[in-house]
């Protein structure tokens, strides 16, 4: 169990039985590194001071609190507002990690930085602050994804990373994970792991939590400034959960506020074909963390799907799982359909088109709002742009079904 | 609490620590042998288990397949997807180990990952492996921090709990490891994942070998990268056991007997 420490650099984070250090010895001293010297960082004013000029300068921080009235009205609320992540630079939130990690990498005096990318949005955020702070990147990426996310194979290429295709079980996000951690194994001399969410062994999914917490800290105090009161309740999307831990840390504390995660149902729970760790995952040991994961009677892990390739994971950080144990949050599911449908609403209700992610948490306000009546106000994390779903939205949306919900044509 | 007691079973002894001093009163290394159970299915993996004892293991390390096996190179991943694809389960590997010892009394360690043994019930796990005829635990993703679940148990029924050390663990952690380790401590060769590329002359593995020696108090056998006799000659004076993996596999591809005559030859160059 997490906590019984024997030795050694503490464990950073409490999520009850969750969480943890659950990596080979090889790995051990650099994750105690870590460890010791984040907590470090996060308080040195010179730190505060280089990750927040860089959020304001670069990253294009703070975003805006957006309010979306024709999107209350189409669902029956008083009111909705979006916290604008789709606008920080490479189109979501995900930069907002990368930056602080290779930051602190530079401060532990590494020289090159690796990750893994799913959808390849994280990836591209992490080759993105690489260029940026001059370091070389190599991004671990699912060879399957590879094919599917070509578009930003070339951007990350772009950028100056390499990006080497994973093809061991299932070449997909979780096996992109298995490579970067087999790398970090090599090279933890000289190499700073950047970990895309709020999992991994402890401390990753504080650290990344904190450096998500800009989104929600922002929120917080731009709705209390539109409307001088906080949210009935905060909605996100979760995958492995970095842009609504993000949101969730700033509100956690005030107890009127509801915190609700949407994860992906893909096809339907019983299709088999889902990303809902948390209706159908089981406690289990994985990713350097103990948390829950879809996995098979006999403890192997399972394929995730989502039409979301940012949800595509079969588990999901300790926090997340924490906070469904203690009742703080509550988590639903939407699946594909009903996110398709929600970056439609979105778009024509607001003239914003949100990633395929984001369009979880969307999908997810109708069943919300039925929990809360239509008195309530939502605050809602636009985590994303949805540039890079054109693709897979032209394919799945055919001219007729556009017909049905409005005057659009695909040309 | 009543579930575990149901579970309990008279404490095994280990053949671990007794075939070690054998080596050593011998005048040589043990040559600790890895397999992962169903590679490439059941019979073969049997056909292979069965020829490498024959052939001279001293210690067979016996994999449980898992499907994200992140300490392991290209070698031991493509092994445990061949397992799993041809159906290998815990109960699968646990019958083989079984039936290894039907046959032979050489001590079997299982291998894994945390994730498919935990699954079981750290209980109920523990009195399977002591009944297949198991004598120890080597879990790659269990550091001494976390291993209390399944260690504590272990240690109740007699089976050892094999620990790695690193050459980047440092001396807290080197007693961390040492202070939950029995039977033999686990000296990983080089920073990287199994079946890297070895320099076995390297006077750092030399020293980080002698300072661990010097304080473990129980053997000590080197593993990671180590593929031919060569290796395994300079290695064997420089610890109590030289572990083989990834070459072991990859001489079994072919069959049994391929991986018999390997065996053959690493046994041949165990004297000090």
């Amino acid at each position: 169990m997490p906590g019984n420490q024997n030795q050694g650099v503490p464990l950073l984070a409490d999520f009850g039985e969750f969480g943890g250090r659950y990596v080979a010895e090889t790995l051990m001293p650099a994750v105690e590194e870590l460890a010791r010297e984040w907590p470090r960082a996060w308080a040195d004013p010179e730190f505060q001071e280089t990750y927040r000029t860089i959020l304001r300068d670069y990253v294009g921080r703070p975003t805006a609190l957006t309010p979306a009235p024709r999107l209350a009205e189409a669902l029956g609320c008083r009111a909705i507002y979006l916290k604008r992540e789709d606008l920080c630079h490479t189109g979501a939130h995900k930069i907002n990690n990368c930056v602080g990690q290779v930051l602190l990498a530079k401060r532990l005096g590494k020289t090159r930085i690796i990750a893994e990318t799913g959808a390849g949005q994280h990836g591209v955020a992490t080759a993105t602050a690489c260029a940026y702070f001059g370091l070389p990147c190599v991004v671990y990426m699912g060879a399957e994804d590879v094919a599917r996310q070509a578009l930003n194979v070339v951007r990350m290429r772009l950028l100056g990373a390499e990006v080497r295709p994973v093809t061991s079980g299932s070449a997909t996000l979780k096996d992109a994970i298995n490579g970067a951690l087999r790398d970090w194994v090599a090279n933890v001399h000289d190499t700073h792991y950047v970990i895309g969410s709020v999992m991994g062994p402890d401390p990753y999914p504080l650290m990344v939590r904190e450096l998500q917490r800009v989104i929600g800290d922002e929120a917080r105090a731009q709705i209390l400034a539109h409307t001088g009161a906080l949210p009935d309740a905060v909605v996100a999307c979760v995958g492995g959960g970095s842009n609504a831990m993000g949101v969730f840390a700033a509100f956690v504390g005030d107890p009127s506020v509801r915190l609700y995660g949407v994860e992906a149902t893909g096809e339907g729970i019983p299709s088999g074909r889902h990303a809902a760790t948390m209706a159908a995952g089981a406690v289990g040991v994985y990713h350097g963390m103990r948390s829950l994961v879809l996995q098979t009677d006999d403890g192997q892990l399972q394929e995730a799907h989502s039409i979301s390739a940012g949800l595509d994971y079969p588990g999901i950080g300790p926090e997340h799982a924490f906070l469904r144990a203690s009742g703080r949050a509550r988590y639903l599911g939407v699946g594909d359909d009903e996110a398709l449908a929600a970056i439609q609403l979105l778009a024509r209700t607001e003239g914003i088109i949100p990633a395929l992610e984001t369009a979880h948490a969307l999908a997810g306000l109708p069943a919300i709002l039925g929990e809360l009546g239509a008195d309530a106000t939502l605050l809602v994390n636009l985590s994303g742009r949805g540039d890079k779903d054109m693709h897979t939205v032209m394919k799945r949306l055919d001219p007729a079904a556009l017909g049905l919900i409005g005057e659009g044509r695909l040309p | 609490m009543k579930d575990a007691h149901a579970h309990e079973i008279a404490p095994i002894t280990s053949r671990i620590g007794p075939r070690f001093a054998a080596c050593a009163a011998a005048g040589r290394a043990a040559l600790v042998g890895y397999l992962t159970a169903f590679d490439p299915d059941r019979q073969g993996s049997l056909d292979r288990l069965l020829a490498a004892c024959e052939a001279g293991l001293d210690v067979l390390e016996l994999g449980v397949p898992f499907s994200d096996p992140t300490a392991d190179g290209p070698t031991i991943q493509a092994a445990m997807q061949r397992a799993l694809v041809a159906g290998a389960t815990l109960d699968g590997a646990l019958a083989l180990a079984a039936e290894v010892r039907r046959r032979f009394d050489l001590p079997i360690v299982l291998f894994g990952y945390a994730n498919p043994l935990l699954r079981r019930g750290a209980d109920a796990l523990v009195a399977d492996v002591a009944r297949a005829g198991i004598d120890g635990l080597l879990v790659v993703d269990l550091p001494p921090e976390h291993c209390a679940v399944l260690r504590d148990p272990a240690r109740r029924a007699g089976l050892d709990w094999i620990g790695l050390c690193a050459p980047t663990s440092t001396d807290a952690r080197i007693e961390a490891v040492l202070s939950v380790t029995t039977g033999f401590v686990y000296a990983v060769s080089l920073t990287g994942v199994t079946g890297t590329r070895l320099d076995v002359d390297d006077p750092a593995l030399h020293a980080q070998l002698a300072a661990l020696r010097a304080r473990a108090g129980i053997p000590v056998a080197v593993g990671f990268g180590v593929r031919d006799a060569a290796q395994v000659r300079a290695l064997a004076r420089h610890a109590d056991g030289v572990i083989v993996g990834s070459a072991l596999v990859e001489a079994g591809l072919d069959g049994a007997e391929g991986l018999a005559a390997k065996i053959r030859e690493l046994a041949g160059a165990l004297a000090r």
